[in-house]
């Protein structure tokens, strides 16, 4: 589903991926841990063009996402993504944030994407706050609408940059939950996150990142019981 | 104060007045549509246009509005051969010129928006240009609206200086009259009441109109 070669990405001098290589399936859930500042987020931004690869090659369903034929309009439909700010449109409700990209991107009519946004609040249960605007929201209401917006464009892949990080602890659960089932339903998802329970609960597979590099890679259980390198098991002793 | 001669010259006078909003409504409103523009030129992120922009803007505020005029109604005449309408040169002068402070409201307004607005737009397939319009662009004009205010009460100040071309707004009507009168106080006082019944009526609508946007969503941040 997911192919990547050899993916570089500088910033000025700064060397933030030095060389990536990646293969994920269909329906396959990779969980991506790292140090702060080890290129997760820039990772992620890579797989649909919100960075600038410098160099490498990705693919997702085929669709080649680099080089100068890629059309980026195209591949972003394919590949939804959640934000750890959210970044609802503050100028429109619940409803309408789920809304508009099916109209304006995929031309539904207003009817057919209002049906898709209310199986969606419904999914998510939101039903009940389809007219509130995001700032009447709880930061996991907000999250889990966010979620909402990206499936509304079917999605082939969803990436995640750290969805629950920045939520109440309270909070966590409800939108864990949401991508779990998510999960379950057969989405491939690339999760970065922390999450230790959801990674052992759904992850097929857990990816350590450290210094631009995948450092390691494994199961679940490999990775957080057995890791084989000393970086990964000073930072998950950091974490746990 | 000679109260009958004021009521006298008042229906004149306030007829001049609604030439001097009318004067102003035309140059804001083009005003809005080329600041618009620059602005997004200004921030389009393609070399030419944001230098073109940025000339224009820097021109239009860096001059004196009333040089402005008087290129706009004898020099560009001249070059072009044609014979100027004074009005037709003070709307037009007033446009540009305002256009130029707009476009600088429009370009902090925008860039006040938080970068993750647009990011999200993208993710979702959108194009740079429906983002803009859906999403930056209706937030980032709520932003503007009391700066824009501003700017509107600051053009029907600005606007007297389009009597030196002759068109006859409250300015040039005042000074028609006193060369026909001793009674100067009488006509000026009157002027200037005029010009602050006119500013302080916008700037009341412009905060109703603030404060009615308000409701149900007042937050320009996304978290
Ligand atoms: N637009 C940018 N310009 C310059 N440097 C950047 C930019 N974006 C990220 N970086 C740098 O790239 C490195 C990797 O950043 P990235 O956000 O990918 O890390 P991360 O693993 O997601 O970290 P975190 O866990 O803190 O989110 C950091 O050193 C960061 O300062
Ligand atoms: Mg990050």
């Amino acid at each position: 589903m997911i192919v990547v070669r050899n993916l570089h990405k500088k910033f000025g001098n700064l060397e933030v991926l030095k060389g990536i290589n990646c293969h994920v399936k269909e329906k396959e859930v990779v969980c991506i841990i790292g140090p702060s500042g080890s290129g997760k987020s820039t990772f992620l931004r890579c797989l649909n063009r919100l960075e600038e690869p410098t160099s490498g090659e990705i693919i997702i369903d085929n669709i080649p996402v680099t080089g100068d034929k890629a059309n980026v309009n195209l591949i972003r439909q394919e590949v939804g993504m959640v934000f750890q700010r959210f970044n609802l449109f503050p100028h429109l409700t619940a409803l309408e944030n789920i809304m508009l990209a099916p109209m304006k991107v995929r031309k539904k009519s207003r009817k057919e994407a209002k049906e898709i946004a209310e199986e969606l609040l419904a999914k998510i249960g939101l039903t009940d706050k389809k007219d509130a605007y995001p700032e009447q929201l709880s930061g996991g209401q907000q999250q889990r609408v966010a979620i909402a917006r990206a499936l509304a464009m079917k999605p082939k892949v969803m990436l995640f940059d750290e969805p629950t990080s920045s939520l109440d602890p309270e909070v966590v659960g409800e939108v864990l939950n949401v991508m779990k089932t998510l999960a379950k339903e057969g989405m491939t998802m690339i999760v970065v996150t922390h999450e230790m329970g959801f990674a052992r609960e759904v992850g097929d597979r857990v990816i350590f990142m450290d210094d631009g590099c995948f450092l390691e890679e494994g199961t679940p259980d490999e990775i957080f019981n057995n890791p084989k390198y000393e970086r990964t098991r000073a930072f998950l002793s950091k974490i746990l | 104060m000679r109260w009958d001669f004021i009521i006298e010259i008042f229906p004149k006078l306030l007829r001049a007045s609604v030439l001097t909003l009318e004067l102003t409504i035309a140059g804001i409103s083009i005003g809005i549509v080329i600041g618009l523009i620059a602005s997004l030129m200004r921030i389009s992120g393609i070399k030419l246009f944001s230098v073109i922009a940025k000339i224009y803007v820097d021109f239009f505020r860096g001059t004196p509005l009333l040089v402005q005029i008087a290129i706009i109604h004898y020099a560009l005449p001249v070059i072009f051969d044609y014979v100027p309408v004074a009005i037709v040169s003070g709307v037009i002068a007033l446009g540009i010129n305002s256009g130029a402070y707009v476009a600088e409201i429009f370009r902090a307004g925008i860039q006040s928006i938080d970068k993750g607005q647009m990011e999200a737009a993208r993710s979702l397939g959108m194009t740079w240009g429906q983002a803009m319009r859906y999403i930056i662009l209706p937030q980032a004009f709520k932003v503007s609206i009391p700066p824009l205010g501003n700017e509107f009460i600051a053009l029907l100040k600005d606007s007297s200086l389009v009597s030196i071309i002759a068109v006859e707004e409250l300015m040039t009507t005042g000074r028609l009259i006193m060369g026909k009168t001793p009674l100067v106080a009488e006509i000026w006082f009157s002027v200037a009441m005029l010009y602050l019944v006119m500013t302080s009526t916008i700037a009341v609508l412009v905060n109703y109109v603030e404060r009615r946007l308000q409701i149900g969503d007042s937050s320009q941040k996304s978290a």
